[in-house]
């Protein structure tokens, strides 16, 4: 089985240096990417490779590349965000490549540049990963000085630059649009769409903003072609998939397997299973912003349609396991505490909607609930749906929580009947 | 008044964009980074440095949550408060450090050697519990390695 | 035109503008909150939500914000669907999540948005059973009052004062539930558009603080249409008073001036109305008599003839008439210092050439390059700056034409254009606060900025600043080219009007007072014409009407035309230097206390209404004119007792004024046979509020003047423009009720704008002064130019207690360069023969040889500045 994103990854946890990344076939994209290919080539093969974004949303990478006014007269600079601001409670993936991989993710950002004929690419790393920080930044200096960066890129005419911003902290700066913002020196709050950042993103220019393990896929998706690509997968979607799982399971991890490998592979097989003792009770299937599945949906394909049809998402593909000895409350609570904290305050119901949802559950774990509760709580998802809400953040904290008030609605009639939290704090 | 070297090191990262008060996040950060936290004084400084007004600059600094506008400890312990962490026993290591160090999130004990925050998700959730001390990531945390972890900073 | 369907039913709908705005334009009842007509929409509070469907098939729908979504062809909504209704009543629910119940103890109660919002929505319970977030309230100065508890988080506050007003010092902190929005920390608002938070906060958290120093909710105060009397432009307002006090003042939209906003001088200048100094009695050398026997004075004094009048800037063209017919057309006055009152003329000979045409304000918020030759706009004319900020974003927002971004929809737009600013040239003595938006700045002595003019008239070479102005101009849509009176330079208004001309730019002039435009249109002689008028002994008696001549001559050549008359009168609202020193004081009502008409920079005449009656003694200036005329046996004045009546003598003696009667309906006006009430229908109180007096309640005052009435009963919908005392509608008690009044959002008022312009371009006029010779610094000496403050140059603001707390001291502003010559905080100057010994004050960027002082503060009034100031020790 074939996994290019995690192939160089060394197992003393050390980055790979520039040397060992060209001996591995590095730049090789690039220099095509410059030398041998135009723009609109790179832009289908992309396309052609079913390439789906890996910051949780799944849209075509190569259709977004491809919505980028180039051309006489069409706004210039262009830009792109690389979004590595990994935020998503649960989700550890993009760690994986930033430290030990950081030039496959600069290579692959170079690529986007080249591909949007823009000119500079801005890496928005979280302020907690300084490792990743360390790492990047050698491997920024690495590529300048090897010439993969800067003027006149080997000798294409074309100028790549690619800066490191690193971030101080805020899951909507994951948020594509609050990410620009953020990058911009402001507050992160989401900004309007239409026109979507591909129009005007960065400074109003048109930006491409691509999660890092979308944009790592990028060198092998031009060296080895799309089809190539396509046949990693067992889905639709093209490519290998960085899965992880947390929680208590035997062997917590990441692994790359296929996309569409299912939940039950990840977790039974690689994960080991759960802990002795304990029982699976639920999943939430791609971080904390995906409604909960349970396990009679194990077998779920994990890609952007499949999960999509039991009522969840596959988000990030990193799950997060809740077992038997676990309060379904509890757990919901501290998501919500997650959301309500983070909400950038700027629409209503985000804003009230979540941190009155955070107090209910909180009063229900603390034994003060009461009937009308759930009706509350059922409302609130209701009324932070996809849609009512400026951006997807409030939408995204209404799935672990109406799926939760579904899947373990007898918990929380439990809590508030008892009037105590019925699991040994 | 910015050091000069703090001055540079703002002015370098204010050229990797093109309009100034893109770097304010950077700047603050690289205040922060040599005073622990970023002082009235400071924020006006910085704010003058890169053309915003010290409201405009505020504004952005108390969206951010690792801007610090109040005096820390010499060490600051960010221990993680997300799911995967509370699953796997966050409640018991974040008890054990605020009796351990007799304060409670968003406090200095007395000898100004530790501040505690609460973080969302480190990204390190097949290692959780998870804390970071200033620039170190602590994994698999237990009562019992927390006391020899906190022994390292002085 | 498109169409749109609205609960199945089609409209008509300009497909340019968004569906709040239009269903609001329709008349439907949505509700919103961070959506402002002149801020445009941002989808942040949800309020707005409507379901919109596909076609006719769809009969699931979804919701959508209406201030988000175009009202673009065949778009269908419906504002009546459950889910929509239901939506809404939950938006409510959350944004009272933690609002305070203290609606009984909010300054907002009873003009809130929220509680209209609350209503309309019906949402009635609260679910919400836990803790409200509370927050520490700021000091915010003088005007603005601060609770933040109740904020709802709708953005609007710093979207007015840092996007539209430029603000910088408020602006929103943290985030969630708890954005905190003040200044960084307790302070003054700086801007001073601040007053404007009041109106634009939906709720209570930022309350007008003079208000609160005698608090009146909206429903018990009395209103009348007015007309700001602070600055040259006329913005239009509505004052509140009650008991015999003025209480308030706020904004009365006008299309074409105001808009939506006033600045704070216009706003909190009011309280000279109940200012300590107010005259209340008559007086006869220092002596009380009634009223009757003051107009039996004055008419003696009339009658034994020899007698000047000398007229007013502020005082209206009514009063102004009545004296000049008191004392005949030849020994009438204009009252503005000599120079000031030439260069008005000179302005209004250019404005009716028709070498260039004269915008309104909201021509100017359009313009797309602007030069400024020489006027510091926003200390002169305040509101006129806030239209000059929003110009630079006209072609900016022209440049991302291909993205298709409504103007409407206000973050994308800013997003799009960043700090991109459209080309804006200043041209002043000193730094303005607009210099930030400006794309070059020109620092230069008044001779050296006409130069400039000139030069930029004729200039082809674009890279001198001439040239780069005058390409600016040129390549523009809507160039404009603003001045004005500031500098008292000929030669600046002269090359300002040159400039226009020559680019096909719009001109404005900025003129010194309210009614500055309307004296110099009445004639009269000057005010050296008058002195020696006296001097000579062509005249015994000097009336004075509402003007303190210290302040347009200097104090030697006013005493001296003082001691020379034999009897001075005097008419005004308060004590001053002149009612010091006339025999006879006639207590003079104020814009408030009277009706009449004040003529703008742009030549528009408007009417303002009396608002309350006033207590003691004190009468319309023209009334006591008018009795006293009577009593001296002058028949024709019979036909001068109603305002109607002196319109339309004025019209018939002086033609320019023909139109006037036209800037509102007369008295005999009626709708459905009734006037226009002044009182909001709940006004409470009429039976009580004079029973210290009488038991009985009394019979309303009548108001012989105009088509309104003393009272809570009349024609209850909406009356013609001019005649709006205050903007209410059914479920509309706030200031959004404005919505229900104009022919569609932000447009005109429904029934047509208020007001006529009077200058009617007839191609006249030459160009008088030339190029000036360049500026020499002189050694010792320094050229004092006027500096301008918002905040105490005006001469009745200035009594206003929180304008005054603003107002500076005198100074003497220095460059850096001289202030370090001299080496001393404090500084002696000669001037026109007196000595002063001043504070330093640092103004970097004064050009070589100048210096400045405090306009209309003493000891600088009276002076004709600029004017060489000596230095004992100065290079
Ligand atoms: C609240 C919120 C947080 C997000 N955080 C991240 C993140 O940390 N990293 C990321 O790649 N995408 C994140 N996303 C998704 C991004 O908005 C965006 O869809 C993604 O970066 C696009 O990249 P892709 O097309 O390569 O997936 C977040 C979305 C939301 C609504
Ligand atoms: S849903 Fe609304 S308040 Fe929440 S993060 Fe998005 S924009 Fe901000
Ligand atoms: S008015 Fe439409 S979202 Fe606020």
């Amino acid at each position: 089985m074939e996994k290019p994103l995690t192939a160089r990854i060394r197992p003393d946890g050390e980055a790979v240096d520039l040397k060992a990344y060209e001996r591995a076939g590095g730049y090789q994209a690039l220099r095509k990417a410059l030398l041998e290919k135009s723009p609109k080539e790179l832009i289908e093969e992309v396309k052609d490779s079913n390439l789906r974004g890996r910051g949780g949303a799944g849209f075509p990478t190569g259709l977004k590349w491809s919505l980028v006014p180039t051309g006489d007269g069409t706004p210039q600079p262009r830009y792109v965000a690389v979004n590595a601001d990994e935020m998503e409670p649960g989700t550890f993936k993009d760690r994986l490549l930033l430290e030990g991989d950081p030039h496959s993710v600069i290579e692959g950002a170079a690529i986007a540049v080249r591909a949007i004929e823009g000119s500079a690419a801005y890496i928005f790393l979280r302020g907690e990963y300084v490792l990743a920080a360390q790492r990047l930044r050698r491997a920024i200096g690495e590529a300048y000085a090897a010439g993969y960066l800067g003027k006149n890129v080997l000798g294409s005419g074309c100028d790549i630059e690619v800066h490191l911003h690193i971030s101080a902290g805020r899951y909507m700066c994951g948020e594509e649009t609050g990410l620009l913002n953020a990058l911009e020196g402001k507050r992160a709050n989401p900004r309007t769409k239409p026109p979507f950042p591909v129009a005007s993103g960065l400074w109003g220019k048109p930006t491409v903003i691509n999660n890092v393990e979308t944009l790592a896929n990028v060198p092998h998706i031009i060296n080895n072609g799309a089809e190539w690509f396509k046949s990693l997968s067992r889905s639709k979607d093209g490519g290998t998939k960085l899965y992880g799982a947390s929680g208590k399971v035997k062997r917590p991890g990441l692994w790359e397997l296929p996309m569409g490998t299912t939940a039950r592979e990840i977790l039974e097989e690689h994960a080991g299973g759960m802990r002795d003792g304990l029982k699976l009770r639920g999943f939430l299937p791609g971080g904390a912003s995906t409604d909960f599945l349970t396990a009679e949906h194990l077998d779920v394909k994990m890609d952007f349609t499949e999960v999509q049809k039991f009522g969840s998402r596959m988000g990030t593909g990193t799950i997060i396991v809740l077992d038997d000895a676990t309060c379904p409350v509890g757990m919901t609570l501290n998501l919500e505490h997650f959301f309500a904290q983070e909400s950038c305050g700027w629409c209503t119901p985000c804003w009230s909607g979540l941190s009155w949802a955070e107090r209910i559950l909180q009063a229900i774990e603390d034994g003060r609930g009461e009937d009308r509760d759930l009706d509350d709580l059922e409302a609130i998802t209701k009324f932070v749906a996809p849609g009512n809400t400026f951006c997807a953040l409030a939408p995204g904290a209404a799935e672990p929580l109406q799926s939760a008030l579904k899947y373990f609605r007898g918990d929380f009639e439990r809590h508030i009947r008892e009037k105590r939290c019925p699991w040994p704090s | 008044m910015l050091t000069p070297e703090e001055q540079r090191e703002i002015e370098q990262e204010a050229a990797s964009y093109p309009e100034r008060r893109a770097a304010s996040i950077d700047a603050l950060r690289i205040v922060q980074r040599r005073r622990g936290w970023v002082s009235d004084e400071a924020l006006a400084d910085v704010a003058e440095l890169l053309g915003m007004s010290p409201a405009e600059l505020e504004s952005v600094a108390t969206f951010y949550n690792l801007i610090f506008r109040k005096p820390v400890g010499r060490h600051v312990i960010l221990i993680c408060d997300s799911v995967s962490c509370w699953i796997m026993g966050y409640t018991k290591v974040r008890d054990h450090l605020k009796a351990r160090l007799g304060i409670n999130f968003g406090e200095t004990t007395s000898d100004g050697r530790f501040t505690l925050l609460p973080i969302v998700c480190l990204g390190a959730c097949d290692r959780a519990p998870v804390m970071m001390v200033d620039e170190d990531t602590h994994l698999d945390l237990t009562p019992a390695r927390i006391d020899a972890i906190l022994e390292r900073y002085e | 035109m498109a169409t749109i369907y609205i609960d199945n039913k089609p409209y008509d709908a300009d497909p340019s503008r968004n569906l709040l705005d239009v269903c609001l334009s329709l008349g439907f009842r949505l509700p919103y909150f961070c959506w402002h007509p002149a801020l445009g929409s941002v989808g942040a509070c949800r309020q707005c939500a409507v379901k919109q469907f596909k076609d006719e098939q769809d009969t699931q729908g979804k919701l959508v914000m209406a201030c988000m979504t175009p009202a673009a062809e065949g778009t269908r909504i419906s504002i009546d669907d459950p889910d929509a209704v239901e939506f809404r009543r939950n938006i409510i629910q959350g944004l009272m999540m933690n609002h305070p119940h203290d609606c009984p103890v909010c300054d907002e109660g009873g003009e809130c948005h929220l509680q209209d919002m609350t209503v309309m929505t019906g949402h009635d319970y609260r679910r919400y059973r836990f803790d409200k977030r509370t927050f520490r309230n700021q000091y915010l100065g003088p005007f603005v009052n601060h609770e933040m508890n109740r904020c709802i988080q709708c953005y609007r506050c710093v979207r007015f004062y840092r996007d539209y007003a430029g603000g910088r010092d408020l602006d929103c902190f943290a985030l969630r539930d708890i954005v905190y929005f003040g200044r960084r920390e307790d302070g003054v608002l700086e801007s001073e558009f601040s007053g404007n938070l009041v109106e634009v906060c939906p709720t209570g958290v930022f309350t007008d603080a003079t208000l609160k120093q005698h608090y009146t909710r909206k429903w018990d105060l009395e209103f009348a249409p007015s007309i700001c009397a602070h600055c040259s432009l006329g913005c239009n307002t509505s004052p509140g008073a009650r008991y015999g006090t003025l209480r308030r003042i706020v904004n009365r939209y006008h299309s074409e001036i105001n808009g939506y906003f006033l600045c704070d001088r216009g706003r909190y200048g009011y309280e000279f109305v109940n200012s300590p100094l107010r005259i209340r009695d008559v007086t006869w050398q220092g002596g009380v008599i009634d009223g009757a026997a003051g107009v039996e004075r004055l008419s003696t004094l009339l009658a034994a003839g020899k007698v000047i009048g000398i007229g007013s800037p502020r005082a209206s063209l009514e009063a102004n008439f009545l004296l000049r017919e008191a004392v005949g057309a030849a020994n009438f006055f204009a009252g503005m210092a000599d120079d000031e009152l030439r260069l008005v003329r000179r302005i209004l000979e250019i404005m009716q050439s028709g070498m260039a045409s004269v915008p309104s304000l909201r021509d100017i918020e359009l313009s797309d390059a602007v030069f400024v030759v020489g006027e510091d706009v926003s200390n002169t004319a305040p509101r006129m700056a806030l239209s000059l900020r929003q110009s630079v974003r006209q072609q900016p927002i022209r440049s991302i034409e291909k993205l298709r971004i409504p103007v409407w929809n206000d973050n994308a737009v800013r997003d799009a254009v960043q700090s991109a600013k459209g080309p804006f040239y200043i041209a002043s003595p000193y730094p303005t606060r607009l210099d930030g938006i400006a794309t070059e700045v020109c620092r230069a002595a008044p001779d050296d900025i006409a130069r400039l003019a000139f030069e930029v008239a004729e200039a082809s070479d674009e890279n001198s600043p001439a040239g780069r102005i005058a390409a600016a101009l040129r390549n523009a849509q809507r160039p404009l080219v603003v001045s004005g009176t500031g500098l008292n330079n000929a030669a600046i208004v002269e090359a300002a009007a040159r400039a226009a001309q020559a680019l096909g730019a719009a001109l404005s002039y900025v003129l010194p007072e309210v009614n500055s435009a309307g004296l110099a249109m009445m004639g009269g002689g000057t005010l050296a014409e008058a002195m020696e008028a006296v001097r000579g002994g062509a005249a015994e008696t000097v009336i004075v009407l509402e003007n303190d001549l210290y302040r347009r001559a200097p104090a030697e050549a006013v005493d001296a035309l003082f001691r020379s008359a034999r009897h001075v009168v005097a008419l005004d609202h308060l004590t001053n230097g002149t009612t010091a020193r006339a025999d006879l004081v006639l207590p003079a009502a104020t814009f408030a206390e009277s009706a009449g008409t004040f003529v703008n920079n742009e030549g528009r005449a408007q009417r303002f209404f009396q608002v309350f009656i006033p207590h003691g003694e004190i009468q319309e200036s023209r009334r006591w004119l008018r009795d006293a005329m009577l009593a001296a046996g002058r028949i024709e004045a019979e036909a001068l007792d109603r305002l109607d009546g002196v319109i339309g003598a004025l019209g018939r003696a002086l033609p320019r004024f023909a139109r006037v009667h036209e800037a509102a309906p007369p008295a005999a006006f009626r709708l459905v046979g009734k006037k226009v009430p002044r009182e909001p229908h709940r006004y409470s109180g009429r039976t009580a509020m004079l029973a210290n007096i009488t038991v009985s309640e009394p019979k309303p005052p009548e108001d012989p003047d105009s088509a309104l009435a003393f009272s809570m009963e009349g024609y209850s919908g909406q009356p013609p423009p001019p005649l709006i005392p205050f903007f209410w509608a059914p479920g509309w008690n706030s200031i959004q009720s404005l919505n229900r009044f104009q022919e569609e959002i932000a447009g005109p008022l429904r029934g047509g704008e208020s007001g006529v312009r009077l200058l009617v371009p007839n191609g006249a006029g030459q160009q008088q002064a030339g190029v000036p010779p360049a500026f020499q610094p002189r050694n010792g000496e320094r050229l004092l130019v006027p500096v301008y403050h918002v905040f105490g140059s005006e001469e009745l603001s200035r009594e206003a207690p929180a304008v005054a707390s603003l107002a500076p001291g005198p100074y003497l502003a220095l460059s850096p360069e001289d202030a370090k010559a001299l080496g001393e905080d404090t500084a002696e100057v000669s001037i026109g023969g007196k000595t002063h010994r001043l504070p330093v004050l640092v103004i970097s960027g004064l050009p070589e040889g100048v210096a400045g002082v405090p306009a209309g503060i003493p000891p600088f009034t009276g002076l004709s500045l600029p004017a060489w100031g000596k230095f004992s020790r100065m290079p």
